[in-house]
C-alpha cells in the first residue's frame, strides 16, 4: 500500500479508530478512578480540611484553625486519652509484628508431607477466616474472670485468677493476644506458600556445605522467603494500625479508657455518646493517617524499585 | 524442602510428629472450640456453674432452633448476602476493567494511577469516616444497603485492581499484539482474549473480598443502624445485648455469623490461598 492509500485508509475508520490505542485505557479506567476518587482519595483531603474546625455533625461549622492540634497536643503532655491511645498504638504496632516470626514458626512446623496435612493447614488458617468480631467475643469469654478457659488454665498452674480484660496493666496485651491469632494464621499461609516455592537445590547445596537447622533457615532459607515476609510485614502493619473491631466488642476502650487505639478513640469522639465531635475527631484522624502514610511512603517506594527492575 | 522431610528422619521423629499433630492443633482451636461446646450447653449449666463441665444435656436443636427462628439472626444474615454479593460482583468488575487498562497499556501516568489504588488501599478507615458518612447522609443512603455496597465497591476497588493489575501483566503480551494485528478492537481483546484467562484470578478475588466484606464491622456501624440494613457483624452486638449472659444462645450466634465465609474458604480453599498470597511467590 502507498502512503497515501494508507492515509487514506487510516481516515475512513474515524477518529475513535485511530486513536483507539491511547483512549482504550482511560476508558476502562473511568468508573474505577471515579468511584475510588470520590469515595477514598477525595474524603482523605475533606477530613484534612475538617480538622481545622469545630463541628457537631449537623450545626454550622466553625472554623478554628490548629486548636484541635494543640488540645490533642495537651492531651499528649497532660498523659490524657490521646497520649494513653498512642502509646497503645505503638504497643499494638510492635507486639503485632510478633504474628510474622510466629507465623513462620507453624508454618516450618506444618511443612510436612503426612496424611491429612492439607486438613491440618486449613484448620491451623481457620481464625482468619472468622470475622474480628467473632474472635473478640471468643477471646472476652476466654478471658471471664468466671469461667473463662484462661483462669482454668491458670488454676491448674496454681495462678490467678486474672481479670485480663478489666484490669488497666493486662487489658492492652489481652486484645493484642486476640489479635495475633487471626493474624499468625495469615502469615503462616503466606510463609507456607513461600517455602513451596524454595529452590531444593539450593537446599541440597546448603546441606552438603554443613548448614543445618537456624544456619540453614538463616542463610540459606529465610532469603528466599523474602517476598512473603514483605507482604507479611505489610499486612501486619496495616491490621496492628487498623485495630478496631477487639477493642470495640472486647472492651469498648476501657477500662477507664485504658484500652483505646486512636482508630477506635477517633470513633468515640467523633460518634458516640460523647457528643460529635467531628472536627476533633478529624484531627485524630489525621494523625493516624500520618503515622500510616509512613509505612505506604516505605511500601510504595518497595514496590516502585520492584517495577523498575 | 525446608524442614527436612519427616521420611528422611527416624521412624520415631515420625510418630512424635504425627501425635503431636492433632494436639497443637486442639490447643490452636481450644477457644474456639470452648464456644462450640457452649453452643450445645443448655442455660442451666451457666446458671448452676456448671461451664466446663459435661453438658448436663445436649441442645444443639434447641440452641440454634431460637437463633435461627426466634431472633433477627435471619434477617442479619440476610442483610449481610445482600451486601456482600452486590459488593463482590462491582468491585471485581470495575477492578477487572481499571486492572486490565494498568497491565497492559504503556502511558505516562500508569505508575501514578495505579499508586494512587495502592496508597488509597492502605488508608485508615478513620480518616474516610466522616466525610463518607456525610456524603452517604447527603445522598438519602444512611441505613441503606445500597449506601453500605456503594462505599464498599470503591474502597475494594482498591486492592482489587493491584491484583487484577499484577495478574495481567504476568500475561503474555503477544497475544495482545498478535489480536492487535489480526485488526481486533481493544474492547474485543478485553473481552474475548483477556477476560477468559482471568478467570482464576476472578475467583480468588471473588472469595476473598466475600470474606472481607462479610467481616467488615466498623463501616458497618458507622453507615447503618438497626435491623433494616445492618449486617450480621454489627447485628451480633444487638443479639448479645437481647439474650445478655445467655452464653448458650450468644455462642451459638456468634458461630452462625462466623460460618458463611469458613464454608466460603472451605469451598474454595485452593482460590482463597492463591488469591491471599498472590505476590508472596515471585
Amino acid at each position: 500500500m502507498t502512503d497515501a492509500a494508507l492515509s487514506a485508509a487510516r481516515a475512513e475508520r474515524g477518529y475513535w479508530q485511530r486513536n483507539q490505542q491511547t483512549l482504550a485505557p482511560w476508558l476502562f479506567l473511568a468508573p474505577g478512578i471515579l468511584f475510588f476518587v470520590f469515595y477514598v482519595i477525595y474524603p482523605v483531603f475533606q477530613s484534612f480540611n475538617l480538622s481545622l474546625y469545630e463541628w457537631d455533625g449537623l450545626g454550622a461549622k466553625e472554623y478554628v484553625g490548629m486548636r484541635n492540634y494543640e488540645d490533642l497536643y495537651w492531651e499528649f503532655k497532660d498523659g490524657d486519652a490521646f497520649y494513653t491511645a498512642l502509646k497503645n498504638n505503638v504497643l499494638w504496632l510492635f507486639l503485632y509484628l510478633l504474628a510474622i516470626p510466629a507465623g513462620l514458626f507453624i508454618a516450618l512446623f506444618l511443612n510436612q508431607t503426612v496424611t491429612g496435612i492439607r486438613l491440618y493447614k486449613s484448620l491451623f488458617f481457620f481464625p482468619f477466616v472468622i470475622s474480628q468480631v467473632v474472635v473478640g467475643l471468643v477471646f472476652t469469654w476466654f478471658y471471664d474472670p468466671a469461667f473463662g478457659g484462661l483462669n482454668l488454665l491458670l488454676g491448674w498452674f496454681g495462678m490467678g485468677p486474672i481479670n485480663v480484660l478489666g484490669d488497666e496493666k493486662y487489658v492492652t496485651y489481652g486484645v493484642i493476644a486476640a489479635g495475633l491469632w487471626p493474624q499468625t494464621a495469615y502469615c503462616m499461609i503466606l510463609y507456607l506458600t513461600g517455602l513451596n516455592g524454595v529452590n531444593p537445590e539450593q537446599i541440597e547445596a546448603g546441606r552438603l556445605d554443613g548448614a543445618k537447622g537456624w544456619r540453614m533457615l538463616w542463610h540459606v532459607v529465610l532469603p528466599q522467603l523474602k517476598p512473603a515476609t514483605f507482604i507479611a510485614f505489610v499486612v501486619t502493619i496495616i491490621g496492628a494500625l487498623r485495630s478496631f473491631d477487639l477493642i470495640s466488642v472486647m472492651t469498648g476502650g476501657g477500662p477507664y479508657g485504658s484500652s483505646r487505639v486512636l482508630a477506635y478513640y477517633m470513633f468515640e469522639v467523633a460518634l458516640s455518646e460523647y457528643g460529635f465531635r467531628m472536627g476533633y475527631g478529624a484531627a485524630i484522624a489525621v494523625v493516624l493517617f500520618l503515622i500510616m502514610l509512613c509505612f505506604i511512603a516505605y511500601f510504595l517506594w518497595s514496590m516502585y524499585r520492584e517495577e523498575k527492575r | 524442602m525446608f524442614p527436612t522431610p519427616l521420611e528422611k528422619r527416624p521412624r520415631s521423629a515420625r510418630i512424635t510428629y504425627q501425635a503431636f499433630l492433632p494436639f497443637a492443633l486442639f490447643l490452636w482451636l481450644l477457644p474456639l472450640l470452648a464456644v462450640a461446646i457452649f453452643s450445645i450447653k443448655p442455660g442451666a449449666d451457666f446458671t448452676n456453674a456448671n461451664y466446663w463441665g459435661v453438658p448436663s444435656s445436649f441442645e444443639f436443636a434447641h440452641n440454634y432452633g431460637q437463633v435461627f427462628f426466634n431472633s433477627d439472626m435471619p434477617r442479619y444474615l440476610l442483610n449481610s448476602f445482600m451486601i456482600t454479593v452486590p459488593t463482590v460482583i462491582g468491585a471485581v468488575a470495575l477492578s477487572a476493567l481499571a486492572g486490565f487498562a494498568l497491565g497492559i497499556y504503556k502511558f505516562k501516568a500508569n505508575i501514578w494511577i495505579f499508586f494512587m489504588f495502592v496508597a488509597g488501599n492502605f488508608v485508615p478507615f478513620q480518616i474516610l469516616m466522616v466525610p463518607v458518612r456525610d456524603l452517604t447522609l447527603s445522598m438519602g443512603l444512611y441505613d441503606t444497603k445500597l449506601g453500605l455496597v456503594l462505599f464498599h465497591v470503591a474502597f475494594q476497588t482498591g486492592f482489587c485492581t493491584l491484583f487484577m493489575r499484577n495478574f495481567i501483566k504476568a500475561l503474555p503480551y503477544e497475544l495482545i499484539e498478535a489480536a492487535r494485528v489480526e485488526g481486533i478492537s481493544e474492547i474485543q481483546i478485553f473481552w474475548h482474549v483477556v477476560l477468559p484467562l482471568m478467570k482464576p484470578a476472578l475467583a480468588a478475588l471473588a472469595v476473598l473480598i466475600f470474606t472481607f466484606i462479610w467481616n467488615d464491622y466498623f463501616w458497618a456501624v458507622v453507615l447503618t443502624q438497626g435491623p433494616g440494613s445492618q449486617p450480621v457483624t454489627a447485628g451480633i452486638t444487638a443479639f448479645n445485648s437481647e439474650f445478655r449472659a445467655m452464653y448458650h444462645l450468644m455462642s451459638a450466634g456468634s458461630l452462625v455469623a462466623a460460618l458463611p465465609p469458613v464454608a466460603m474458604f472451605f469451598l474454595m480453599q485452593k482460590h482463597f490461598i492463591a488469591g491471599l498470597t498472590l505476590g508472596a511467590v515471585k
